[in-house]
């Protein structure tokens, strides 16, 4: 493949240097750009676009080039299951994202405190990102089914009317996808925000201490707002987790009870994978990447823009 | 897109033909078979092995490439993705209507050859063979029938209640009440969407019959999906749920059939796999447990045939395939893999003293069902209906089952749509 | 030790106390999956009931550890997860390699070599972080197919790296547009070409970064299930593949501690890269990369 250019371009660039080195340096940085933006079209866009395609036929269970128009498309809108995965995925993603932040910046803040074994307390906040799933899935299916795990244990504990069996309830079930998913990422935000933290200029805060302002409010006003960057970075990362949460669905609840906890990279995997609809999991599949687009467009660009001047 | 086809087919003949030729300088290498499957757990993957063995003593060697989880999901989309790749497996672990799908997709090797010298069309039970043929030909080769309108139950927990075996929906829900009064769960469920549909599929050939099944679940009739005694059928369905446990939701079934083998649960309702599990702990048939047909369904057998589909491939790996396929239905195999799998053989010339009562019961109902027309295909394990519409099914089976508001008429409905919508 | 201004006073002393109880919480919560995960892998089967999960093994064994790395079985081999360690360290390293040298030369490129439209490339390339890998499963599958890659180690690696770039190029990205541009504009004055420049200035700063982004992928990499299981075969899926399998398998009684040790054993190299660089990790992202 063209990854290997970039370690190929020295010798080029030694040999020609003399007569072109001029030009050749102006080249030089789009030479190495090339063969990742050449992957970036084959294999993001190129599939995208293959994808879409896809979705205007009447695929079944492999490829076929039989176009119906926007059929698939009717379909995904009359359908139930595709309806309760996307409402799932806002509600999950709006829930995920907020409480990462919240919990992530609380913990960064109270971690940032001249706390004793703090190396030892982020290692531990931090360490759920490091597995995957897979790893971890069956535990979380003990810890949160009522007959063995977290329930069991409490009444055990003598509270003998402690609930917790939200997984077993379809309005709830989507809920302990969240605190999974926070469980895994929070940490991580933790880290990003303690890292945010950490870079703010010391006077800042000092000069805002000898204005007699107090603490929550010297966060409030001015550490807070240094961290919007890190915000933004955070934001990217934990609405990349969302939006391909699969294996989570996957090993927690399977997307039950019913269909109550399906999220849509679950629903397209189900129907152009199990279920033979390769032009309906493909239409769902560019719906979802266009509510993605349709979120983070404009975040990007006001985020991009307000960097750029300031 | 036909007229491709058949070109495509002529290309795969001509290849197929001049391939046949080239075996004559096959060299003492051994040519190796790779059989993609989902036979994972501890019995299964011992009856393969017979298989494997089988084919190591004629001199073939056995890529083994399991893949395990979700009752195949996992395996298929390797399949499928082995398959875009242009580089499919030699044989892999396709059942029902798929079969059919593979095979419009030109993708499937005929195997007449063997099915001649072995005599298949006499050997194997007319439903059996039918699934096998695509196009007339031979493309898989059946493992085993698994029977699934079942109702296992542990026999000291029914002792404990002082319930016999139910024979009818109505003894069902009448012994589930007084297991549940003793103390046990009456039923041991898992909740996930092919369980509640298994369940279900049963439930609707108690309440309806072996033709109102094939009306619904085969034939797909609007009317019958919409009707009387699709409602029937469901509002039954939903009133087992207070004979569960509430905390089934993603169980696994074996996880269930436990239960009953340790006696927490009463009875399970589940196609003859689940006697693999109380073979593999040790218990005997009749005794330590007890297997009846699913209540109401005596006089019906919904069949789930576990096959073998061929892909269309090379030279000596052809050959080693066909050896393949003509070492399934030996009858070493067959004997070992059915009795460790729960199912009876593919071919009912077998001796069956090696087989327990439930396994012979299983295959007098099979021959008797088969002549009364009570054999039917089982929705739930994708032998009825092709992938999307068992799918779109699935959804409102298990959504109604989980819901706690939706009426049954309104389950009916959805059921057309899906059948509808699914096309 | 503590903070010198406020450690007198009462409230102060309660206030500290209950930041520490909330932290300490916190950290019950983090860690209760994985002591659940340790404490059943260390019990023997027996021991494994409900409404247990947390209490210590009466008569710890490292048998089923032994089991899950060597012994355990999925189909017909019984070969536990050990091997597909292995596959997974030989496909982890190359992609994890190959993906940060290419993001690192873009990063560098996209900030210190802008030219009209990089910012455009940018935008685009970090789309890719977004698409879900389900959508190019099959895409991918008929590619690998064409370059003979398919069902191959190459081609996984192959797959990993191309979906990795977005990712390192973004870290690199946003790391290398804090580090002053005046040195690099110094050096092209005086004609230091493209690769000098960054390996004389860039790459001697570029430490942190290197850390978060190897930390990154390597997880990502190792982690990964979806790839592995559609795009190797038996003898090169890697060890999530292996542990799916493993668990996956029904059989009569589900040995629960073999499932835990071989979960733990897969998860180990991850873990300890976290806990050994969890360090140089919060300090790469001070560095600069999130600061944008």
């Amino acid at each position: 493949m063209s990854l290997t250019s970039p370690a190929a371009q020295p010798a080029a660039a030694s040999g020609s240097r003399r007569s072109h080195a001029g030009l050749l340096q102006a080249w030089l940085p789009k030479l190495v750009l090339a063969p990742s933006v050449a992957i970036s079209l084959l294999f993001v866009y190129g599939f995208m676009l293959w994808t879409f395609i896809l979705s205007l036929t009447n695929s079944r269970m492999l490829p076929s080039y039989e176009f119906v128009g926007f059929g698939q498309y009717a379909r995904l809108m009359a359908n139930d299951r595709w309806w309760v995965a996307s409402t799932n995925l806002v509600l999950f993603g709006g829930l995920f994202v907020a409480i990462c932040l919240v919990l992530g910046l609380l913990l960064a803040i109270l971690l940032d405190q001249r706390i004793r074994q703090e190396g030892a307390l982020r290692t531990v906040y931090l360490y759920p990102m490091a597995l995957s799933f897979i790893v971890t899935g069956v535990v979380w299916k003990w810890l949160l089914n009522p007959g063995l795990g977290v329930q069991a244990m409490v009444r055990g504990w003598g509270f003998e009317n402690f609930r917790f069996d939200w997984i077993t309830d379809p309005d709830m079930a989507v809920y302990t996808l969240v605190i999974a998913a926070v469980w895994q990422a929070s940490g991580f935000v933790m880290a990003l925000f303690l890292a945010g933290l950490r870079g703010i200029d010391d006077s800042i805060v000092k000069a805002a201490q000898l204005d007699g302002a107090s603490l929550p409010r010297i966060y409030w006003r001015v550490v807070i707002p240094c961290l919007r960057p890190v915000v933004f970075s955070a934001v990217m990362i934990l609405s990349h987790i969302a939006i391909k949460s699969f294996d989570l669905v996957v090993a927690l609840t399977g997307g039950g009870p019913g269909y109550a906890s399906d999220l849509p990279a679950t629903f397209m995997y189900a129907h152009a994978f199990t279920r033979a609809q390769i032009g309906l999991g493909s239409a769902s599949a560019m719906l979802m990447l266009g509510g993605v687009l349709a979120i983070l467009i404009p975040y990007l660009y006001s985020e991009l823009r307000n960097r750029r001047h300031g | 897109m036909p007229t491709f086809k058949t070109s495509f087919k002529k290309t795969a003949l001509a290849l197929a033909t001049s391939v046949t030729a080239s075996l004559a300088f096959a060299s003492a290498q051994a040519a190796e078979v790779e059989v993609l499957h989902w036979w994972t757990s501890g019995g299964e993957a011992r009856a393969a092995n017979v298989l494997k063995e089988l084919m190591e003593a004629e001199g073939y060697g056995w890529e083994d490439f399991a893949v395990a989880g979700g009752g195949g999901e996992t395996a298929m989309t390797v399949l499928k993705s082995r398959a875009m790749s242009g580089n499919p497996p030699s044989a892999a672990q396709i059942k029902g209507p798929e079969i059919q799908e593979w095979g419009e997709l030109g993708l499937l090797g005929e195997l007449d050859e063997v099915a001649a010298a072995e005599g298949w069309d006499e050997l194997l039970p007319g439903t059996v063979a039918e699934v096998m043929r695509h196009d007339g030909q031979y493309v898989a080769v059946p493992v085993n029938v698994h029977r699934v309108n079942w109702l296992w139950a542990n026999p000291e927990v029914l002792e404990a209640a002082g319930v016999e075996m139910p024979t009818t929906l109505d003894e069902l829900f009448a012994a589930g009440e007084a297991i549940r009064e003793a103390g046990f769960i009456p039923l041991a469920h898992g909740g996930q969407a092919w369980q509640d549909a298994t369940v279900f599929e049963s439930v609707l050939l108690a309440t309806g019959g072996t033709a109102f099944y094939q009306q619904a679940l085969v034939d797909l009739d609007p009317e019958a999906l919409g009707g009387e005694q699709m409602v029937e059928a469901l509002t039954t369905f939903k009133r087992l749920r207070e004979l569960m446990d509430d905390d089934m939701s993603g169980r696994d079934w074996n996880i269930a059939t436990s239960m009953v083998i340790e006696g927490s649960a009463g009875m399970q309702l589940m196609g003859d796999w689940a006697k693999g599990e109380f073979t593999a702990a040790g218990l005997t048939a009749g005794e330590d447990y007890l297997c009846a047909a699913a209540p109401g369904t005596q006089d019906a057998f919904t069949f789930n045939i576990d096959s073998l589909a061929m892909f269309r491939v090379e030279g000596e790996e052809r050959e080693a395939q066909h050896a393949l396929a003509r070492l399934v239905l030996e009858p070493t195999f067959q004997e070992a893999f059915n009795l460790a799998k729960g199912s009876i053989p593919a071919r009912p010339d077998l001796d069956m003293s090696e087989f327990d009562s439930c396994a012979r019961q299983s295959l007098d109902d099979f021959q008797r069902t088969a002549e009364e027309g009570g054999l039917v295909p089982s929705m739930a394990h994708g032998m009825a209906v092709r992938a999307d519409v068992q799918g779109a099914i699935f959804d409102v089976v298990t959504n109604y089952f989980n819901s706690r508001d939706m009426a049954a008429e309104e389950a009916a409905r959805r059921m057309v749509n899906a059948a509808q919508a699914a096309l | 030790m503590a903070d010198p201004i406020r450690r007198r006073t009462l409230g102060a002393r309660l206030a500290r106390a209950v930041l520490y109880t909330v932290l300490l919480l916190a950290a019950l919560f983090y860690l209760l999956p994985l002591a659940v995960m340790l404490i059943t892998s260390l019990k023997p089967l027996a021991e494994i009931t409900p409404g247990t999960l947390l209490s210590l093994p009466r008569e710890p064994t490292l048998a089923p550890w032994a089991k899950a790395w060597g012994e355990a079985c999925t189909g017909m081999r019984c070969e536990g997860v050990g091997v597909y360690f292995f596959n997974s360290i030989a496909i982890v390293v190359p992609a994890v390699l190959v993906s940060t040298i290419v993001g690192a030369l873009n990063g560098y490129a996209l900030t210190k070599w802008r030219f009209k439209g990089s910012e455009l490339l940018f935008a685009l390339m970090l789309f890719g972080c977004f698409i879900p890998f389900q959508v190019v499963l099959l895409p991918m599958a008929q590619t690998l197919g064409w370059l003979g890659l398919s069902s191959s180690r190459a081609g996984l690696i192959l797959v990993h790296v191309i979906f990795g770039i977005a990712f390192t190029t973004l870290f690199f990205r946003n790391f290398y547009v804090a580090v002053p541009t005046e040195l690099v504009s110094a050096a092209k004055l005086d004609g230091a070409g493209f690769f000098r420049i960054f390996w004389r200035i860039l790459l001697p700063v570029s430490a942190p970064i290197v850390v978060v982004t190897v930390i990154w992928q390597f997880t990502q990499i190792w982690n990964d299930f979806l790839f592995g299981v559609a795009f190797s075969a038996h003898d090169t899926q890697p060890v999530t593949v292996a542990l799916n399998n493993l668990v996956n398998t029904s059989t009569g009684v589900r040995e629960y501690n073999v499932d835990m040790a071989a979960a733990m054993i897969a998860a180990l190299p991850t873990l300890i890269v976290y806990v050994l660089a969890g360090k140089y990790f919060v300090r790469g992202l001070t560095a600069g990369s999130v600061k944008g």
